[in-house]
Parts: C-alpha cells; structure tokens; sequence
C-alpha cells in the first residue's frame, strides 16, 4: 500500500492510499480525512472519505497548494497509528432482485453493455464463476456488506462484502453509462455494491431494488427525520431477499410514515475481522437478529 | 414584490453561489456556472453577490413583475426586452408593477443571469437557493422554475442604475482555450495520448448540462498497460471509485472527456485525467454545444495566477459599481 498525493485543479487535493481496494485502505483513508477534520485547517472546505482514497477542497487564497500538501503528508503520519475500529451499526436492506424495474431498464440500454445478449445478472454469475443466477444472487446477500464510501449523488452508498477477496464478486461497469437509473436500485461496478438513492444516470451492472427510500429531502420519512441521507461510511449493511408482495407491503410501510428498518449497534474491529471472518460476521448477524 | 414566470425558457433555476460542504455525502456545491455574471448581476441591482438569481440556458423566460423594482441581466449575449422594449445587458433598469421581462434569440454564450433587486427569497435548503433537481433541492419544490410559479423577492438595497463597461469583461479565442492541470490519473494513458490531448481540437458535445461538458472529436485514448487493480473493474478506464474534483476531466471508455462543473457527481468508477483551473470554470458555463475548443497545459504557478486576475478583475468591477 503506498500512498499517493494528487493535485485535483488548484483547490483540490487527492489522495489515494491504495490503488485496489481494501478494508486497510478504507480505514488508512479514513483515518486521515478524520485527522485533517479535527485539525481544522483554514480554508478547507470539504472533506471527502472515499472507499480507498480521499480528497480535501481548499480555497488556495486562504491556503496554498504546497501547504495545503504539506499539512496532509504529516497528519498522514499520525493516523499511521489510528486504531482500526468503529463504533457503527449494521442495517437490514430488503432486496427484491430480478424486479420489473431494473429488469426493464436493462433491456432497454443493451447497446452499452458488454454482452447486449442477457441480462446483467446472468452476465455477473457467468463472469464470476457461478452455475445460475439464483447462486449468483445468494452469494451476493448471504454475508453482510461494509459502506466505505458515500457520494456519487444524493447519499449514495457503496458497499464492501465482508468476504475473503477470492469470495468477491467482480464486475465491470457499463461501457458507456446509462442516462437512466430506477430510484433505490442496487447496483454493482468492480467490487462495489451500491444503491442508488434516486433516479438518474449510472454505470453499474443492475441486479435489483430496494423499497427503503435512503435520500428524502423533505425528510418525511420516519427514519429520515434527523438527516436526510441514510447512510455513512462505515455502516454494516446485511441484504435480504424478498418477493414482490413483500416489496409492495415495505414499500407502503415506508410511505405512510410506518416502516422502521432494523438496525442494531455493533463494534467493528478490522484486526477481528481480518482474524475471523466468519465468527465477526456471525456476531454482527447475531446483533442485527437480535434487534 | 414576486416574479410570476410566464414561460419558463428551456431551463431556467434559482441559483446563488451554491452549498459548499456536503460533497461528501454527494450533494454538490451547484450555484450559477458563471460565478462572474451572476455576481455582476447582483452588483448591477444592489444586491449581496451571494443573493439568488435565475439562470436560463439556451433561451429566456418570460417574467411579469408583481410590484415596480429594478433587473439586470448579464452573461451570455441575448436581446432582453421589457414589454417588447429592447433593454441592455449589464445594465439595472427599472420595471413597473405588470410589465413583461422577455428575450430574443441567443447570439453568443450560453446561460444568461437575471439578477432582481432584492434577489429571490423561496426558502433555502442546507444553506442555498440553487437547484439541484437531482436531489431534488432548493429553486422551487427542489426543480427548475415552471409557467404559473409565483417567485418571492426579498427586501431590495438600493437600487439605482448602475452599467458596467463591457472592457471588464474577459474576451475568448476561437477555438476557446481550457487551461488544465494534469494529475489524478493522468499516468495512465500513454504518452502518444497525452500529447494528442492538448494537440487535438475538441468540439462541445450536446450533452453538455449543470454537471458535466462532454467534448468530442479527439482520437480515443490509449491506456497504459496493467493489471487492472482489485475492484476497479476491467476496463482500463476504470478505477477503485474514488472521489471527482470539480472541473475534473473523466474519460469514460478513453472516447470523449467530460468536464464535472457545479452540479458535479461527487465521485465514480471513471478515470480523470487532470482538472480545468477554477479560473476557467465560469467560461465553460458559457459554451454552447458544438464549439470548438482546445484544452491547455498549465502548471500550478499559471493557475494560481489566473485565480488571482479573476479576482482582480472582479474587484475591479466593484469598485466600477460601488459595491
């Protein structure tokens, strides 16, 4: 893992800590964006975690590039030694994969994919080894996923599985993107999950879409009183399977006001986990099924 | 005093200086492309520069006004007329309660601003009036104004007549010039393309909106070899998602390089090459499609002093406008 420092224009800052992703990369980067937040350096504007890198946004009149630099090479030092664990909370999601919705979508944006042929989901288990979609789709919601970014647009997260890298699934993103994207799909690009929390255009393959609404400016939602984006790196996220009739019933519940995910507080510990991947996601389940 | 639009030209939004401070989460700083003309604007009626204006695309709207008041109208080069009256640009005048704001054909540049004394007072969202319909915040109901909205306007200043020299105003070449700072991922495509980057010339491409310019005309990009890394996806263009600089320059594919501007998405999958200076960010707002452009190596020096002649040249203009 080596770290890399990047001018972004004249009042941006890019760093990357790693060139593939990792949970090491995750929490190096995180870390340090932490660190340049508690320092608060005049002129920082924005400060941008992101799954393997972060950026700052500065205004170059207040600071300069060079020390703006400089002050980000030594805080890079003292979060060298940052302790790699999170007080956070692991979430239910609800996933109706193989929905109309997406499905139409698909279909109608063919011409950018790799194989114009099938669907994404059926290009996605092929790529990745898998005998049949329904394994392909087991394997994606079987253990939990890890937010390590937020952004895109609106609040979007985008989810690492919490496996062992030779478990992961891979995919490419569309060749081209598309200008069209149904509201709370879920989506996969590289090694990355996501959810898009609104309609738009996008560059992941679709597998399907949740009824949580995770954006709601006008903050109506129940769970969305606080703030209206659901999500923060760091999140747990387990995904679980439903049917269309389940999806109609969470769909209403979340409109009317009536629908409260289920959410448990957890510890998560990146040395546990990297020493026990199976017994840290048996505990973190344990803790979302006990909520 | 309230605007009434009467139709709403191809889009026009609220916007001011934007929301700086929630990119992380994805939600954009936006606020007018052209920071210049909308500043100028508000200057010209008295406002605070920060106050909300309108920003149209391509092609006015047409405004009655409520109540008497004070309007300039500043960027791109559009004939304004008050009740079928022509009017100047960069200059405030005078409305009367019922009288109409309309346009004519656009003739150079791209987005025009309306500044009204007062500037427009519908209710901020995290801090700003700019619209950002994909997130569905601020302008009106979180979208682009429409015929019938009735717009509120806040207390005016003190309006008086104010016309700025159109000497303060930067000229552009043919083919316009994008100065750029290489960087981010500017290793991976290979030499050959990287010279053909600044060596080719680039036309604006339709798609070219509040969060991106697409160009296109230049030879597709070569990578530089590798492995792709683990959970960038196999493309060569692809990397670990990581976070996008405004103004930065991704290249999906290694086809047609698009430029992020306000409405920026706040991160993605996509390669960037380097980023437009921030000096230069007020003139791609005023691009149309189809116009011819040249992107242009600088380094930091260059860039850190085309910010300052930017600001130079804006104090210059308010101390032409006692402001």
């Amino acid at each position: 893992m080596k770290t890399r420092y990047s001018h972004g224009g004249d009042e941006h800052i890019f760093v990357e800590m790693d060139e593939e992703m990792s949970l090491d990369a995750f929490f190096k980067g995180l870390a340090i964006s932490e660190a340049v937040r508690a320092a608060r350096i005049d002129g920082v504007t924005e400060i941008c975690p992101a799954n393997a890198s972060f950026q700052v946004r500065f205004d170059p009149d207040v600071i300069s590039p060079d020390a703006m630099l400089a002050r980000l090479k030594e805080l890079e030092s003292a979060a060298n030694t940052a302790e790699k664990r999170l007080d956070t909370r692991i979430i239910e999601v609800p996933v109706y994969y193989q929905d109309p919705w997406t499905h139409d979508t698909v279909m109608r944006f063919r011409e950018r994919h790799q194989d114009p042929s099938g669907t994404d989901l059926e290009y996605g288990a092929r790529i990745n080894g898998y005998d049949s979609v329904e394994a392909f789709i087991e394997a994606h919601h079987a253990q939990p996923w890890f937010v390590s970014m937020v952004g895109f647009v609106s609040g979007l997260p985008f989810l690492y599985q919490l496996v062992e890298r030779e478990r992961q699934i891979e995919v490419p993103k569309y060749l081209r993107p598309r200008t069209d994207t149904p509201k709370q799909t879920v989506g996969y690009g590289g090694c990355f999950s996501c959810i898009y929390s609104v309609r738009g255009a996008g560059g992941y393959q679709m597998f399907g879409i949740t009824p949580l609404t995770i954006f709601d400016p006008n903050q109506t939602t129940s769970y969305l009183r606080d703030f209206m984006v659901f999500f923060r790196p760091g999140d747990i996220v387990k995904f679980t399977p439903i049917d269309r009739a389940e999806y109609d019933r969470i769909l209403a519940a979340v409109e009317a006001g009536t629908y409260t995910p289920r959410i448990a507080e957890v510890t998560f510990d990146l040395e546990a986990f990297n020493a026990d991947m199976a017994g840290t996601n048996a505990k973190l389940m344990e803790a979302l099924n006990g909520a | 005093m309230a605007l009434k639009v009467i139709k709403p030209g191809l889009s026009t939004t609220i916007q001011d200086l934007g929301r700086p401070g929630y990119f992380h989460l994805g939600i954009p700083e936006g606020g007018a492309m052209d920071r210049f003309a909308m500043r100028v604007a508000n200057m010209l009626v008295g406002n605070p520069e920060d106050a909300a204006g309108l920003e149209a695309v391509f092609m006015g709207p047409e405004i009655e006004f409520q109540a008497d008041g004070w309007v300039a109208v500043t960027g791109a080069e559009m004939p304004v007329l008050l009740d079928g009256e022509p009017r100047p640009t960069w200059t405030s005048f005078p409305v009367k309660a019922g009288q109409v704001l309309g346009f004519g054909f656009l003739k150079t540049g791209a987005r025009i601003y309306i500044a009204v004394a007062g500037g427009i007072d519908t209710p901020p969202a995290l801090g700003s009036r700019s619209t950002y319909p994909i997130g569905a915040l601020g302008g009106v109901d979180g979208r682009a104004v429409a015929a019938g909205d009735v717009l509120p306007v806040g207390n005016p200043g003190a309006p008086a007549e104010r016309t700025l020299d159109t000497a303060h105003l930067r000229t552009v070449g043919t083919p316009v010039e994008l100065r750029v700072l290489t960087g981010l991922y500017w290793h991976r495509i290979t030499d050959a393309s990287q010279k053909r980057f600044f060596a080719e010339e680039w036309t604006v491409a339709p798609e070219a909106d509040r969060m991106g310019y697409r160009f296109r005309g230049g030879t597709p990009m070569e990578f530089v070899d590798r492995e792709q890394p683990f959970g960038a996806g196999s493309d060569p263009s692809n990397i670990v998602d990581g976070c996008y600089s405004y103004g930065s320059i991704q290249v999906p594919g290694g086809t047609e390089p698009i430029v992020l501007h306000r409405d920026a998405v706040s991160g993605g999958g996509y390669f960037t090459l380097g980023a437009i200076i921030s000096a230069d960010m007020d003139l791609i707002g005023q691009l149309q499609p189809n116009t011819r452009v040249r992107f242009v190596e600088v380094d930091m020096d260059t860039a850190l002093a085309a910010r300052r002649d930017r600001k130079a040249r804006l104090e210059a203009v308010r101390a032409a406008l006692g402001a």
